[in-house]
């Protein structure tokens, strides 16, 4: 039941978007006004905590609060503000520069702990802000301004992080698919904890294309693997592919082939505490596997907030110390006459 | 060996006990501070100990010492040199002995003078039976023997016993100052209540020292020491961290908010995260932090949300903490930033103390980053002045530093303790839901901008690092904005001046030939050495500054008043330099010290006495 009557309209600020003309930043916040507008929380209850980078310009385009920090820290701020007002609803905006390189140790660590905020990671795999440098996810050999010989190192894939930092929430998403955005983005926003958000987002300026084996009309429906819990891992424009469990390791088929039927396709169990099927789902790879797309992990665990509430009460409840003066007065005093 | 031990009234009187960093010495100092304090005396102490946990036994890098000094009237210092000096074994009499008066007492454990712990120590000659004591009343005790002894048929393992010796040596201190030692005796019932046997060993070894100095009198003298004439009500001991800890609660809990602290362990400072992490009574949230950056990230978020948000360090962290404090000061956002000021640069010298962060607080940020610095000046006030950080933070909607140091940080004395009623009200800056908001529309008077919360309803706003339009807060480059706006910033930090007392000078408050100038945690010496000097009739008086940005509005009418002006600082002139470009025109001499050691009152009278004879 909706309470607001909310629209993605009133989640807009007054200020003219700025971004790119084709950037897939457009598609992410219309996919984030319209969950927002679903989700119907207060619009006051939502804080938008943003880094530094192209998609953190992110909160002056929303009617929201929203605090622009610095780079590579929203991850830390987002923390400070949800263990003070556990109330609000926050989503922290970054990219892969903003939230892999300077703030992989923030990123880390929100994750470790399980604080409950949502992460929205728009992936380019590339630094727009500062004209084209390659990123923690920037397939090695790409050639940027900074690798005009191309990368020599081993790029960062999101959802081994995440699952490696013990993370209970990633889904991933495409920033055309503004439906399954805004879906993948609800479900990480009700999910208590962190929940880590990738979009695989198009710089059309610097990187253009860098998600194309993925993205391509004519390759999309082979190369896309779109999950829900309970649901077979189906896909291909003819609904015949699947992926089955075959000595441990995930493998792609065709239904009807070699006697595979749908009955033999893995169902995806986003809930499945082991991350095991969840690593090897984030890190299937085009050509030969598609791309995992949807809710991957979704895990319930205790939250860092609820935890530190949970401690201060026990502490309340059975503490002396109730004020300021009950601890100036406390333990050994003296008098002097 | 039959007389009675001669009685000597003292007015002060200084005891250094050193030992390996395993010996327990930092207890008993601790202990023998408070069942003074609790006497009567006024005391002030100074643990000096090695950066290393456990540095290797027996040398000299290992070394740990605890100075106490009381007294019967204020005692402003921990004293520069010991009347009595413990050394548990060569090492600590090695690094020990430059600080025991000529004539003082020397207690040592002569178990421990043994020819491998004389080699760690570096004595090529055993200095017991070398002569090169003879300036001083060495009392030579077999201090392990005699606490095996007493523990004969305790049934503890030799470990253990050995690890009671330290209170051989407290009961003994404790027959030479006239002191009971039932406080301590009741500290250990209390620690080892669940271990009984250990209680028991302590206590026993304790009443063996204490009759031991009694029986042999060989301590040829005892001192008396009278209770101090201080303020009368309840105290406490209480030591600068704990002090800063205490007032960032009690000023959350005036300003009605939940504090909130995001930290990082570092020493000298971790000691404030660790009392705001038992008070979860009080509703202290502290988040330990994956690094400092995230310790003042997390504060800002906090701060954001609406708490009373606080960030507590060390000089190196401070410096990874400078981009974010910028944040703050652009935002606008109230915080308090601890400084616990240690030995630099880079990890420097972690344990001692030093007052060499003043310019990074004052000016290490990128561009124009006013930020009010406010310091503490003894162990106790530590509480006063991260109080009025937590009020000016809230009040004027802006990052505050806290300078402290690890002298005051770790020394402790007795505290009269405050009631809550009598501290000043903290108003916190807020918007109301539904009100036409403007992010940083400012109080004409205080130049102080409003802080809507996010929760608030109808007051959705954006702010950030980029410059900001003034009023509506929009982005903006326009070019006159941004000089507005800096100056804006630069105006409101000033204004604050208008919010703190005047400064206040100790001496000839009309002017003089010489007045000496400080700030921070350098106080009690200075204040001894100006005292001590103003009773040899010299003409000088001391301006201590809690202040530091903005300075009081009188600095300048102050300063004028003066023939000559020295400012005594630990380092090489920060302060200096600073009231130099605030109060161009006056020459200001200087008195430096970069030693990891506070100044001592002797080195500093020396000095001043200078500026007479020139």
């Amino acid at each position: 039941m909706s309470q607001h009557n909310y629209t993605a309209k009133d989640f807009k600020s007054d200020q003219q978007v700025r971004w790119c003309p084709g950037c897939g930043d457009h598609g992410i916040i219309n996919s984030v006004q319209r969950a927002m507008a679903e989700l119907d929380f207060p619009k006051e209850s939502w804080a938008v905590i943003s880094g530094i980078g192209c998609s953190s310009r992110f909160p002056y385009y929303m009617g929201t609060y929203g605090f622009h920090t610095i780079h590579g820290r929203a991850a830390a701020i987002a923390s400070g503000a949800k263990n003070a007002n556990r109330d609000l609803n926050i989503l922290q905006v970054s990219g892969d520069g903003d939230a892999l390189a300077i703030g992989g140790n923030h990123f880390i660590h929100l994750i470790r702990r399980n604080v409950d905020i949502t992460t929205l990671l728009f992936n380019n795999e590339i630094y727009g802000l500062t004209k084209g440098q390659y990123s923690p996810t920037t397939k090695m050999g790409t050639k940027t301004k900074s690798s005009p010989y191309g990368t020599i190192e081993i790029p960062f894939n999101p959802g081994e992080l995440c699952i490696g930092a013990q993370g209970k929430f990633f889904a991933r998403s495409i920033d055309v698919n503004v439906a399954l955005t805004a879906e993948v983005i609800k479900a990480g926003v009700l999910h208590k904890g962190t929940s880590i958000v990738e979009v695989l987002q198009n710089c059309v300026i610097f990187a253009d294309g860098a998600h194309a084996a993925v993205t391509d009309k004519e390759v999309k429906e082979d190369r896309q693997l779109v999950l829900h819990h309970g649901e077979p891992m189906i896909f291909g424009k003819n609904k015949d592919k699947g992926i089955v469990l075959d000595h441990g390791l995930l493998k792609v088929v065709e239904i009807g082939k070699d006697g595979i039927t749908e009955d033999d396709i893995l169902i995806h169990d986003a809930h499945s505490e082991d991350p095991s099927i969840h690593w090897m789902l984030v890190h299937m790879k085009a050509p030969e596997f598609p791309v995992a797309l949807g809710v991957i992990r979704d895990v319930p665990a205790k939250t860092y907030d609820q935890a530190l509430d949970d401690q201060i009460a026990e502490v309340k409840a059975i503490s002396k110390i109730r004020c300021m003066n009950d601890l100036l007065n406390s333990g050994d005093t003296w008098e002097v006459k | 060996m039959s007389q009675e031990a001669q009685v000597i009234k003292k007015h002060d009187v200084v005891i250094r006990f050193s030992g390996d960093s395993g010996d327990g010495m930092q207890l008993t100092g601790q202990q023998f501070s408070d069942t003074t304090a609790l006497f009567g005396n006024d005391v002030a102490t100074f643990p000096d100990y090695p950066a290393e946990i456990r540095a290797p036994q027996g040398t000299v890098g290992g070394v740990s010492g605890f100075q106490v000094h009381i007294g019967d009237e204020k005692i402003t210092t921990p004293g520069d040199y010991a009347d009595v000096l413990i050394a548990m074994n060569p090492a600590a009499l090695k690094a020990n002995l430059r600080w025991a008066k000529k004539g003082g007492t020397i207690i040592v454990d002569t178990d421990a003078f043994i020819d491998k712990n004389l080699e760690k120590a570096g004595y090529e000659k055993d200095p017991l039976t070398d002569q090169s004591l003879t300036d001083y009343n060495l009392i030579p005790v077999k201090i392990t023997t005699l606490t095996e002894e007493a523990l004969k048929d305790s049934g503890l393992d030799q470990k253990s016993i050995v690890r009671c010796k330290n209170m051989f040596a407290l009961g003994m201190v404790y027959w030479m100052f006239d002191t009971p030692t039932n406080h301590t005796e009741e500290f250990f019932n209390y620690k080892f209540a669940k271990k009984p046997q250990i209680a028991e060993a302590n206590k026993t070894v304790l009443k063996a020292g204490f009759n031991y100095a009694e029986n042999v009198h060989a301590l040829a003298s005892h001192f008396k020491v009278a209770p101090a004439n201080i303020v009368k009500g309840k105290y406490r001991s209480i030591t600068g961290n704990k002090a800063t800890a205490w007032g960032l609660l009690a000023a959350a809990e005036k300003a009605g908010l939940p504090l909130f602290c995001g930290s990082y362990p570092i020493t000298p400072a971790t000691d404030i995260l660790h009392e705001l992490a038992l008070r979860r009574d009080l509703g202290a949230k502290t988040y330990q932090a994956e690094d400092e950056i995230a310790g003042i990230c997390t504060a800002i978020g906090a701060s954001y949300a609406g708490n009373f948000a606080v960030t507590t360090t060390s000089g190196p962290g401070l410096a990874l903490k400078s981009e974010a404090a910028g944040l703050a000061v652009m935002a606008e956002l109230p915080l308090v930033i601890v400084d616990v000021q240690r030995g630099g640069p880079s990890t420097g010298l972690p344990t001692k103390t030093e007052q060499s962060d003043l310019m990074q607080a004052l000016y290490g940020r990128n561009g124009e980053c006013p930020m009010p610095v406010v310091a503490a000046s003894t162990s106790g006030n530590c509480f006063d002045y991260a109080f009025m950080a937590g009020k000016i933070a809230q009040e004027h909607m802006t990052p505050v530093i806290l300078l402290t140091d690890g002298f005051l940080a770790n020394g402790a004395q007795p505290w009269l303790i405050p009631n809550m009623d009598n501290l000043p009200e903290i108003k916190v800056q807020r918007a109301k839901a539904g009100e036409a908001y403007q992010p940083y529309a400012r109080d004409p008077e205080t130049l102080v901008r409003k802080h809507a919360v996010p929760g608030t309803k109808g007051c959705e706003h954006r702010i950030g690092g980029l410059e900001k339009m003034n009023i509506t807060g929009t982005i903006s480059y326009v070019p006159e904005n941004h000089q507005v706006m800096t100056d804006l910033r630069e105006a409101k930090v000033a204004k604050i001046a208008d919010y703190i007392p005047a400064q206040e000078v100790y001496g000839n408050e009309n002017g003089g030939e010489v007045l000496v100038v400080g700030w921070g945690g350098t106080y009690g010496h200075l204040y001894s050495a100006v005292k001590e000097l103003r009773e040899e009739g010299k003409d000088v008086s001391l301006a201590h500054f809690n202040y530091i940005n903005p300075l009081p509005k009188n600095t300048l009418d102050i300063l004028a008043k003066y023939k000559k002006i020295i400012v005594c600082e630990l380092n090489l002139g920060q302060f200096a330099n600073y009231l130099r470009s605030k109060c161009p025109g006056i020459n200001f001499y200087q008195c430096n010290k970069v030693a990891g050691l506070p100044f001592t009152v002797v080195e500093l009278k020396e000095k001043i006495s200078e500026l007479f004879n020139a």
